[in-house]
């Protein structure tokens, strides 16, 4: 199992995908495009992003790619199309898991807000215990 | 009186933020606008108080597509306002790390933004389920030009290896071994593209244009040369404002740059064919010319043919420039300030980019001018809106809609760059 962040950790909740990257020992981007790259060969994958979709800030979405938009990207090529890009490339992972955490400030600058640092904890444990047992599936 | 009023509030496709304006009263186009919306960035006024050092870093910031050519204009600006040439070896790593920009960013505008469009795709993912293997080898063509980027220039996006006077770190030949692999594994994909481009349905278009590119004795210009013209202009970089000059536009926080007497004029992948073809190897030209490419192409809808040529072209010029490479050894020519005014340019993959520096002498930036490629191509692709308008006036808003983003994706503006981009507003009355 490759855990992979998406984000900017320069503006501020954005980071949240990276964060919990690192505290699941994966990797990260903030060029959903690399996705098609980074998860090459990898049978189960794990993508955590940050969205804004109007939940409480802190909330963690499962499996739903239509929260998977990215407030900050002004490139028009987020999580949601390297997904649709792969599936029709026939290079999507045999298992693909989706998290997105509700961010509450999408402003310039370093660091996580309290409730989004609570829930980056609240997943990357919850993702560590999955990949030390993988035959039970991840919490939800 | 009958008015029609067309408007497109946010162009898709196009690298940053504008609209379109489109005004037709009783059958006659009365306005066009580009309207680049993007905020005023004031990077020239960043760079007031600044070192000459800091130049290559701070312009590359401009765009995440073509930070490359701002990088090598900028220095190219501070290198002449200090006097200093660089050595061959630099220059070639120079061009290494370009060749890597216009691959990377002419597979991005050939197979994601413009080519859906004449195949009637909303997006390359809807045209990835009908040609996997395009899209496949357009997302290899990319990669190779990123992992040239990334060997060369430390980093895909905004290399943090080049300094004025040449890199900070000289890669060795083994690295580079790595990126010709990869470019020798895209070099099949990147040839056939020019017929696949070729072969795709343009519209029956022919304009009238002033090409304007930079132009070398014994290669086709891309990190240097002298700019000429279709008018017969033939300057060095120093001469660019007695011949150009930029306007302020109510509608566009972008500035639009004429000739001075106010002639529009065009830069980018079809004033280079018509003006460099000849600097083209045997074998780019043979494949050009197999996929019917006329010798002066005058449709704008065809520049995906001509950036297709570029990209092959790139890739070669690429594989030659690793096979005869020699680090250069130091890694970066000294370049003492010295109080000055320099200039610089360079081929951007969508055309010309002149900087302008003042320095003093502790090499302080006193004044800084860029010019980028969207902003001289900008009255050129309201003249171009304008004549798809009333060539297609009986369409509906929203056929005619697509007709004029279509034409404006062939400039492939990078509106970010150029504000200091897209909506359209068709207004039929």
């Amino acid at each position: 199992m490759i855990v992979i962040g998406v984000g900017n950790a320069w503006r501020r909740d954005d980071g949240a995908g990276p964060a919990v990257a690192r505290a699941a020992g994966g990797v990260s981007t903030d060029d959903p495009a690399r996705l098609l790259d980074l998860w090459e060969g990898e049978p189960h994958v794990v993508v955590v992003d940050a969205c804004s979709s109007g939940a409480p800030p802190g909330t963690i979405h499962r499996g739903d790619a239509g929260v998977l938009t990215h407030p900050a990207s002004t490139h028009g090529f987020g999580v949601a199309e390297a997904i649709e890009l792969a599936r029709a490339l026939g290079r999507a992972p045999a298992r693909l898991d989706l998290y997105a955490i509700e961010g509450a400030d999408f402003g310039h600058g370093e660091g996580l807000t309290a409730c989004v640092t609570a829930a980056v904890g609240e997943l990357a444990r919850s993702l560590r215990t999955a990949a030390a047992s993988p035959s039970r599936p991840p919490p939800r | 009186m009958t008015e029609r009023i067309l408007v497109a509030t946010a162009l898709a496709r196009v690298e940053g933020e504008g609209a379109l304006h489109v005004r037709v009263r009783d059958g006659v186009v009365e306005d066009v606008r580009l309207r680049i919306y993007e905020p005023p960035r004031f990077f020239e006024a960043f760079l007031r108080g600044r070192a000459h050092t800091e130049v290559p870093d701070i312009t590359a910031r401009i765009c995440g597509i073509c930070p490359v050519a701002y990088q090598t204009s900028s220095m190219a600006a501070i290198e002449a306002a200090c006097g200093v040439e660089v050595p061959a070896e630099v220059r070639a790593l120079r061009r290494l790390l370009y060749c890597g920009e216009w691959i990377e960013s002419h597979a991005l505008h050939v197979f994601f933004l413009h080519a859906p469009d004449f195949l009637g795709y909303a997006s390359a993912f809807e045209m990835a389920r009908d040609h996997p293997a395009v899209v496949e080898g357009a997302l290899r063509l990319k990669k190779a030009g990123n992992t040239l980027m990334r060997l060369t220039g430390g980093r895909e996006i905004h290399p943090v290896n080049v300094r004025v006077g040449g890199v900070y770190r000289a890669p060795a030949p083994a690295e580079l071994a790595a990126a010709a692999a990869e470019l020798e594994g895209a070099r099949e994909f990147a040839r056939e593209a020019i017929a696949f481009t070729a072969g795709l349905p343009f519209p029956d278009v022919e304009e009238d244009f002033h090409f304007v590119a930079l132009r070398e004795p014994d290669r086709y210009a891309i990190e240097s040369g002298r700019l000429v013209s279709s008018g017969g202009l033939d300057i060095g970089p120093d001469e660019y404002e007695d011949h150009f000059a930029e306007e302020h536009v109510e509608h566009s926080t972008a500035l639009h740059s004429r000739l001075r007497g106010g002639e529009r004029y065009l830069v980018g992948p079809l004033a280079r064919w018509a003006l460099n073809r000849d600097r083209l190897p045997a074998p780019v030209l043979a494949a050009a010319d197999a996929a019917g490419l006329e010798p002066v192409c005058t449709n704008p809808f065809r520049s995906i043919v001509v950036r297709a040529v570029e990209m092959h072209y790139a890739l070669e010029e690429a594989l030659r420039l690793i096979g005869a490479y020699e680090p250069p050894d130091p890694p970066a020519a000294a370049v003492p300030p010295r109080a000055g005014t320099g200039c610089g340019w360079s081929e951007a993959p969508r055309g010309l980019l002149w900087h302008r520096y003042a320095i003093d002498g502790d090499g302080t930036i006193l004044d800084a001018r860029i010019v980028p490629p969207t902003s001289q191509n900008q009255a050129r692709i309201e003249q171009s809106v304008r004549a798809v308008v009333e060539r297609h006036l009986a369409l509906s808003d929203d056929e005619l809609q697509h007709r004029c983003e279509q034409a404006v994706r062939s400039y492939d503006p990078c509106i970010s760059c150029a504000t200091h981009f897209l909506r359209l507003e068709i207004d039929r009355g």
